[in-house]
């Protein structure tokens, strides 16, 4: 795209993507630090994470101001106000991203005074949320080059992270029913795991925005789902 | 396709992109069909051919040059006044060709009336601004011309402001209201279509509120054709939009299409301030 006649607009549109690019970057890094703290039972880890979000949060404000005042200075028009419309929205994405890694590093510093938090389950978050910061990663690089086919594929790779949660749903189940001293630790361990579905959810509306932003729509085909099962495991046990 | 120019030479018509339209059900109040227009030997139009919706106000934007000005200057057969300059193809108005050469000129104004980029009162009272127009197509008593002149007026959303003072000179208005005073002169004569070149480009932005107000307001009655240089006035007050480049369409959409998704790159590059 060649740039604007206007200098200036160029320069307030590329520091709106460097601000969205660094909240990603630290929503990356605050879901690998959250599975590391809980992989490895470290605390202070898990204190980092949540000291962290703060400036996530504040980013996420800048994107705001400096949104409203593109929105009201330079009146854009089509991919300019595509681009400013949805960075609004991958900004709130990304700080709902943090936000859930934060949450997960919380309930990790509570799990590390308890006892029976069964080992195969956190193995299975952690592998949930491998899949979740891998689709981050990628989708953040989708974002940083307008890669639309890329931001689709991660797009398409929800079913899987929906269906590793939905396994690991039933695995925590389990748990608790053969012994019921889990309870505690698996129902945080099931928040998580729900948290980190919920990450992998805003890193697909993020697919969505990136494709939106180039070409003015989303991907046209129903999202692969499985989640109707989700529903189906609670009432076959 | 190829079609003959003036010059009797085979010319391609350019293809404009048309974002999808639904435009099904429209009435077309002017078709324009592989219009081609010469100042002299150069062709400033090149094979438009575009639909003007009844009720519908459509925008046509575009660089200095493009001529999108010439375009809306063929509609009421303006270009009439000045030698070597000549249009070919065809303008059906109610499917009528207006370049017909036997076409009545006057009559053709009447119906398609225009308002200029620098408003033009008549150097005579605000009355008699539009009285004028009246007598010259209709002989009507005095009583019926006062309504036509009041209704005029109030139709320009003027009548509050001047109606104490119809016999002061129509010059001495202020800029948007002399503007006003002209669109109530157009619409006095009762057109069908209504060409506004500019109309804002001198005024206020409170005036500039005022009229655009006021087009919405007409095209209950008339079909308007809008040509401005300001696009975010051409997206507030169009429901159509045509962009022009260097005497071609490049687009022609919904305004609300061309604006958030162009399909054509150039339109995108004019539109976000990309140009040149």
């Amino acid at each position: 795209m060649a740039e604007h006649t206007l200098k200036r607009f160029d320069e307030e549109l590329e520091r709106l993507s460097s601000t969205i690019s660094e909240m990603g970057g630290l929503a990356e890094t605050a879901l690998t630090q959250c599975l590391t703290a809980l992989r490895q039972g470290d605390s202070e880890i898990a204190e980092q994470v949540i000291a962290a979000d703060a400036r996530v949060d504040a980013l996420d404000n800048a994107v705001q101001e400096q949104t409203v005042k593109l929105l009201a200075l330079r009146q854009p028009m089509a991919v300019d106000l595509r681009v400013i419309l949805s960075s609004i929205k991958i900004a709130a994405a990304l700080e709902r991203i943090a936000d859930y890694a934060k949450n997960t590093a919380k309930r990790t510093i509570v799990l590390n005074g308890a006892t029976t938090t069964p080992p195969a389950a956190v193995n299975g978050i952690d592998r949930l949320g491998r899949l979740v910061r891998t689709a981050l990663k990628d989708v953040l690089d989708a974002f940083a080059h307008g890669d639309v086919a890329k931001a689709h594929d991660v797009w398409q790779r929800d079913e899987e992270i929906d269906q590793v949660y939905t396994g690991l749903f039933r695995e925590l189940l389990t748990y608790m029913m053969e012994d019921p001293r889990t309870i505690t630790a698996c129902t945080h361990l099931l928040f998580m795991a729900k948290n980190i579905e919920r990450a992998g959810d805003h890193v697909t509306n993020i697919a969505e925005l990136v494709s939106f932003r180039t070409t003015g729509h989303g991907f046209d085909e129903a999202r692969p789902k499985g989640s109707a099962s989700l529903y189906a495991a609670g009432n076959a046990s | 396709m190829t079609i003959t120019n003036g010059h009797g030479l085979a010319t391609a018509v350019p293809v404009a992109t048309h974002a999808k339209v639904d435009t099904a059900g429209l009435p077309e109040k002017v078709s324009i069909k592989n219009l081609e227009f010469f100042y002299g030997d150069s062709r400033a139009l090149k094979g438009i051919t575009l639909s003007l919706y009844a009720n519908k106000t459509t925008a046509f934007i575009g660089p200095s040059g493009c001529g999108k000005s010439t375009l809306l200057r063929i509609l009421n057969r303006m270009y009439d006044l000045y030698p070597g300059q000549r249009a070919t193809g065809e303008v059906l108005f109610d499917g009528d060709n207006l370049l017909r050469a036997d076409q009545d000129i006057n009559l053709l104004r009447a119906r398609i009336g225009m308002v200029f980029q620098k408003p033009t009162p008549f150097p005579m009272s605000i009355y008699e601004n539009i009285a004028f127009g009246i007598r010259l197509y209709e002989s009507l008593p005095k009583a019926e011309i006062d309504a036509r002149v009041e209704s005029a007026l109030r139709r320009a959303a003027l009548w509050d402001e001047v109606k104490d003072k119809l016999n002061a000179n129509g010059q001495s208005l202020s800029g948007g209201q002399q503007q006003r005073l002209c669109i109530a002169r157009t619409v006095a004569v009762k057109p069908e279509v209504i060409l506004f070149d500019e109309p804002c480009s001198a005024l206020d932005p409170i005036s500039t509120a005022k009229i655009e107000e006021l087009i919405d307001e007409l095209k209950q009655d008339y079909t308007i054709v809008i040509v401005t240089h300001n696009m975010q006035q051409a997206a507030r007050v169009s429901d159509f939009t045509a962009f022009m480049y260097l005497g071609e369409l490049i687009e022609f959409g919904a305004t609300e299409t061309l604006f958030t998704t162009p399909k054509d790159s150039r339109t995108q590059a004019y539109i976000t301030g990309r140009f040149g």
